[in-house]
């Protein structure tokens, strides 16, 4: 077993894309739900109109890079709108059906035939990061620290993405000290109550909404731009649940548990994964498992450590166990 | 209790406005703060709320009474804008609120409590305290981000808050999650949260509901406390010995409607209130040894408690 490289490709999976994107992703989903009490189970929609908005634009209509990027915010700020206005009102269910409803419409419609001249279809979009790449400050070659090394292009995303990740923290870290965070987490505890002490309490659960869903659209742009090409099954249901799990694994309403849950999360993928294959490969298992099993195997694994994670560490790993022994009660 | 010392003039005043005033439902009052003209409110079939006429009067502690599903929580609702009304119109200081909803309700000074509680449990006392505060410009999504534009006003909300929690012993408690407080501790920070709103019409929904005899003394005294502070009180209850206390008015409801109005010590004995509310078998108010003995009863019970704890 090669035990280099299961260390090497661990160790990049914890900074890496995948990493950076669930991150971020997780950060909007950290505010609506674990600040807010908001259930949007369509964050995989943020992300996506906000990659398709980046790709449509740049690639099929051929304007500029800018514009993509402009238009790819405002088409998420709007896609809140439509899922904020006719859910926000009501109890917190319905925001969650509308919005896992409304992810798979949009991912449907990414995906049509009839759209097919706009947005590709299932083969998605391409050629719309040259733009990104041209603007690279890094020389080619390759940086990073003794056999942790990574190309020109993807140090480009990364560093772009990791600064995005900071100032999304800074933004959170500043907002949830402030009087408007405490409003937006008494919301979560009871909404009649928030109402009754003067607060409009719709207005700020669309800001959470409208807040959580551009961060997590910085993470579709970084998505879209890290892979140089989208396709619409990135963003399906189950993006939004990892997303969750994460959030839960950080603990829920802590600044860096979304990101450190993120790293985690892909470590331990990452980790099983390659070294089940590495096994299976140096016949460990003997004819138990084959190599075409093992990606199934590893979500398995994974699973079984974040359920064990949740019955012995219910607060996630910076949450308060005083808070959870509040829910008892 | 401290709050006997100091009721004396606002009493006064209340009980001399209320002289002379016949004891008919929708009565008009000398200075009145709310306004209630015929709410309706129907769920299907059934009429739960259907009032005609009602005025509170500013300054004085009005009692809202009547037996359980009589509609007083559903009146509550329809007039604090937790609930839209059928019909009706009716008005704050002039100002009519058919329609506001609840944020600009108690914006506009009317503010409200809750039967069921509602502690924001996993807030610090002092930040559910805090939260109570009008016109906070940290409020705002983008003030927010310069900690310097709010600083200032937080610090003086703070101290606000913590010559409520002093009044209201609830001073140890500031940085305790509002979760963790007993239910009588829950009720006194739920008012000292209202009080942070600064009202001028405080509407307490069942504020003795569920709290230890021992407590219920001190939150009257906080009731009355309200009213020596220029407030307007209007609560509901089910207690009637708790009513006749401190209330200088009482308004019955059944079903839905008011039946009668009055003062504290003559509504009891009106034959409308004791055939609709009281019913056929209601008991004899409690005797001075009858309520020595209750009273004794309670105190064995609780130190028993104590003693098991211990």
């Amino acid at each position: 077993m090669d035990w280099n490289t299961i260390f090497v490709t661990t160790v990049k999976a914890s900074i890496g894309l995948e990493t950076v994107v669930y991150a971020l992703a997780a950060i909007g989903v950290n505010i609506q739900f674990g600040y807010a009490g908001l259930l949007n189970f369509g964050q995989a929609a943020f992300l996506g109109v906000a990659a398709y908005g980046l790709a449509v634009i740049v690639s099929t209509f051929g304007l500029s890079f800018w514009l993509g990027i402009a238009v790819g915010l405002v088409a998420t700020v709007v896609l809140a709108f439509l899922l904020g206005i006719p859910t926000l009102r009501l109890r917190a269910d319905y925001l969650a059906i509308v919005t896992i409803a409304a992810a798979e419409i949009v991912r449907l419609v990414f995906r049509s035939v009839a759209f097919k001249d706009v947005f590709g279809g299932s083969d998605g979009r391409q050629n719309f990061s040259g733009d990104f790449y041209a603007m690279n400050p890094y020389a080619p070659g390759s940086y990073g620290i003794g056999p942790i090394k990574f190309d020109e292009r993807t140090t480009w995303v990364l560093t772009v993405g990791w600064i995005l990740i900071a100032l999304s923290c800074v933004l959170v870290y500043l907002l949830m000290k402030s009087p408007w965070g405490r409003v937006l987490k008494a919301i979560r505890e009871d909404e009649d109550a928030v109402r009754s002490l003067g607060k409009n309490v719709f207005s700020y659960k669309m800001q959470a909404l409208v807040l959580g869903g551009v961060i997590g659209c910085l993470g579709g742009f970084i998505f879209g731009l890290g892979q140089a090409s989208i396709q619409p099954d990135l963003f399906g249901t189950e993006f939004t649940f990892y997303a969750y799990t994460i959030v839960i694994l950080g603990g829920a309403a802590r600044v860096f548990s979304p990101v450190v849950g993120a790293a985690i999360f892909w470590v331990l993928l990452v980790f099983v994964g390659n070294t089940l294959s590495e096994a299976v490969g140096a016949g460990v298992f003997g004819s138990a498992i084959t190599v075409t099993q093992v990606g199934s195997v590893r979500f398995i694994l994974v699973g079984l450590g974040l359920m064990l994670l949740l019955i012995f560490r219910p607060q996630g790993i910076f949450g308060d166990k005083r808070e959870i022994a509040l829910d008892a009660r | 209790m401290h709050a006997d010392t100091t009721v004396t003039s606002k009493k006064a005043a209340a009980l001399a406005a209320f002289e002379g005033i016949d004891s008919e439902p929708g009565v008009p009052k000398p200075d009145p703060i709310l306004v209630i003209e015929k709410v309706v409110r129907r769920f299907g079939g059934l009429t739960a709320v259907d009032v005609d006429h009602v005025e509170v009067q500013r300054g004085s502690i009005t009692a809202l009474i009547g037996p359980n599903g009589a509609g007083k929580t559903t009146f509550f609702n329809q007039l604090t804008g937790f609930d839209t009304a059928d019909e009706g119109s009716w008005s704050f200081n002039g100002k009519p609120l058919r329609g506001v909803p609840a944020h600009r309700v108690a914006r506009s000074g009317m503010v409200r409590t809750f039967q069921l509680t509602k502690a924001l449990s996993k807030l610090t006392v002092m930040e559910n305290m805090r939260l109570g505060a009008q016109n906070q410009r940290g409020e705002n999504f983008f003030r927010a981000l310069i900690p310097g534009s709010w600083r200032g006003q937080e610090d003086e909300i703070t101290e606000r808050a913590e010559e409520l929690l002093e009044r209201f012993k609830l001073a140890a408690k500031r940085d305790d999650f509002a979760g963790s407080l007993s239910g009588g501790q829950r009720k006194l920070l739920e008012m000292a949260r209202a009080l942070m709103v600064g009202p001028e019409l405080v509407m307490l929904d069942e504020p003795m509901a569920g709290v230890n005899p021992a407590l219920t003394q001190s939150l009257l005294g906080h009731v009355k406390d309200l009213r020596e502070e220029g407030m307007t009180v209007l609560f509901v209850e089910h207690d009637m010995d708790m009513v006749r206390d401190i209330s200088d008015w009482v308004i019955v409801m059944a079903q839905g409607t008011v039946i009668a109005e009055g003062p504290p010590d003559t509504i009891m004995s009106d034959n409308r209130v004791i055939d609709a509310y009281l019913g056929a078998h209601h008991d004899a108010p409690m005797s001075v040894e009858e309520a020595e003995e209750q009273l004794q009863e309670a105190e064995a019970e609780l130190e028993a408690e104590i003693e098991e704890k211990a």
